[in-house]
């Protein structure tokens, strides 16, 4: 046992028996932010620790400094890698993906025998592995973002198409019937009472998404891209053993997904603050 | 009889657009194998009628999509003509895929409920370990899953277990989810009820929380054990395309078979829908055994 593992596991046990004694604390946001970010340095801390102490090959875990430190030199490539992969592939897919799927339920819904079939057909596809369309998309829209978007658009069409649905049907005889005496037209109805009920759904589906895009965006990449692109950095740069590189590319990819999913997520709570689960 | 319910059921509108996507399916066909058909018959100095046209369309050796029946017929010879232990098999490669699935689906399993029931016990656990739990999924695994496959193979560990080690990553998070909120379902009452018992902490997790929690973790699991399925697929692309469903679609893509990918694609949503239907049979299952009324 050399000093650096000692250590780590003596700031192991020193972190846990504070955030024990957080824990005890009364809970304000203060200590609700301090909790998981203690765990989070702690777990930097003993990577960083464990791996310099047990001489860890970079080719199997490169410490978080050698990542860090990666990052700062690779600033343009990974600039690129997200421009390439996240702003065209997943952005435009996305967008794309749920405004069609939107459209498309509020389409079927007024169709009470087309919705009763696709419902569970929505639900079955939802639950298939369509990232395996990627090499196909690959096939048909060539190598460039456009077959990114494509595969995106797929893997978000059919989560949201149900979730809208489902939405969209949450209304109920009372609020109807409330709109009827005021005789508001179809498409009143729909924006001012049916959208509205239906948006904790939209959102949920949304949030699904965001995570589906940036996943879909890169793994088809794996199946042939330009030479730029966050799944082709990380395939080629895998295969170089270049593990710091591909630990720079999760990080971004780990905080664009992160930020994108609290973007909506902050969305949700502005449109449907009224919602009880908002209310907290 | 038989017809009022079908009217009245959800059969007839889901034939109704499954027919419609079949329909929809030759349709697209037509359009997209339309070029490579003209540009053939171009050369052959022959002009295609309607009829021909379809018939060339549908019928191609590596079209840009194959018509349903082409898929249908690739995929009985790879499965009943071809003897399951040959290399040739789809079903040798979905058994490789399904081992890993369902490996990683158990690992995941368990590794989701033992989080779920130290996170509901633990304050510091609930405090500092869930954000993370959460965080966890915003690493896009899929996208790793090259690098996770080669540093498990440097470490010696090469087959089923580097597969499986994704599918728990991505099976893990949605029951240590939904056993947390199982788990803490049972509301007030019942836990004031248990403690007028003077019910111990086993005895109040034994009798009433594993009970209250087992629709959510039913619910999950038939979301996990699709994820975990994903995950085996995708953790097959950068063994070099040795075996797997994955493999397949890799290797169909290098070489333009696409009705190889079709057919392997048929072949993982017959598995994702079976599995899901297994969850849900056992779901089943466990209520009658446990009482639950219909």
């Amino acid at each position: 046992m050399n000093t650096l593992v000692v250590g780590a596991l003596a700031i192991w046990a020193s972190a846990w028996w504070f955030n024990v004694r957080l824990s005890k604390l009364p809970q304000n946001r203060l200590v609700g932010l301090l909790q998981p970010l203690l765990f989070g340095v702690t777990l930097l801390v003993l990577w960083e620790l464990l791996v310099r102490g047990f001489a860890v090959s970079p080719v199997l875990l490169p410490a978080p400094s050698a990542i860090g430190a990666r990052f700062a030199a690779s600033l343009p490539i990974l600039w690129a890698d997200l421009v390439q992969t996240f702003v065209k592939g997943a952005l435009t897919g996305y967008a794309i993906g749920c405004g069609s799927a939107i459209l498309v339920a509020i389409a079927v819904d007024r169709l009470p025998f087309l919705r009763r079939g696709l419902l569970p057909v929505g639900n079955f596809v939802a639950a298939l592995p369509i990232i395996g369309m990627a090499p196909i998309m690959v096939m048909w829209f060539g190598f460039d973002w456009q077959s990114k978007a494509a595969v995106v658009v797929l893997m978000c069409f059919f989560p949201m198409l149900v979730n809208s649905v489902q939405g969209l049907i949450t209304t109920d005889h009372l609020q109807r019937d409330l709109m009827r005496t005021y005789a508001a037209s179809y498409w009143q109805t729909l924006f001012k009472l049916r959208l509205p009920a239906a948006s904790p759904f939209l959102f949920n589906g949304l949030k699904i998404c965001t995570t589906l895009a940036l996943i879909g965006a890169i793994v088809a990449e794996f199946f042939g891209s330009p030479t730029v692109g966050m799944g082709f950095r990380i395939s080629t740069e895998v295969g170089r053993l270049q593990l710091d590189m591909v630990w720079a590319e999760i990080t971004v990819a780990a905080v664009v997904g992160s930020s994108f999913y609290g973007l909506v997520a902050l969305v949700e709570r502005m449109v449907t603050f009224w919602h009880p689960s908002q209310r907290g | 009889m038989i017809l009022q319910r079908l009217l009245s059921g959800n059969t007839l509108p889901v034939l109704t657009v499954v027919g419609f996507i079949i329909a929809l399916w030759y349709l697209m066909a037509v359009v997209l194998n339309a070029p490579w058909a003209y540009d053939q018959a171009g050369r052959q100095g022959v002009t295609l009628g309607f009829d021909d046209l379809v018939a060339a369309t549908w019928s191609q050796d590596r079209p840009r999509l194959p018509a349903p029946h082409q898929v249908t017929a690739e995929f009985w010879k790879t499965t009943v003509e071809v003897a399951p232990t040959s290399r040739r098999s789809l079903v040798h490669h979905a058994w490789i895929t399904l081992s890993a699935t369902l490996l990683g689906f158990a690992m995941g399993t368990a590794l989701g409920i033992l989080l779920a029931v130290a996170i509901v016990h633990n304050r510091a656990m609930d405090a500092s370990v869930m954000p993370w739990v959460i965080a966890s999924q915003t690493i896009p695994i899929l996208a790793i899953a090259p690098m996770i496959i080669v540093v498990l193979a440097s470490l010696g560990l090469t087959g089923l277990l580097p597969k499986a080690v994704i599918s728990m990553y991505l099976s893990f998070f949605p029951v240590a989810v939904g056993m947390v909120k199982g788990l803490r379902s049972p509301d007030r009452m019942l836990l004031d009820q248990m403690h007028t018992w003077n019910a111990s902490r086993t005895q109040t997790f034994a009798r009433l929380r594993w009970p209250a929690a087992l629709p959510f973790l039913f619910a999950s699991l038939k979301v996990a054990v699709a994820a975990s399925l994903v995950g085996a697929i995708i953790g097959e692309l950068p063994t070099g395309a040795v075996a797997g469903l994955g493999a397949r679609m890799l290797s169909g893509s290098y070489y333009g078979q696409t009705v190889q990918i079709w057919s392997a694609l048929v072949m993982a949503s017959i598995l994702a829908a079976s599995l899901v239907a297994l969850v849900g049979l056992a779901e089943r299952v466990t209520g009658r055994l446990m009482g639950a009324r219909p």
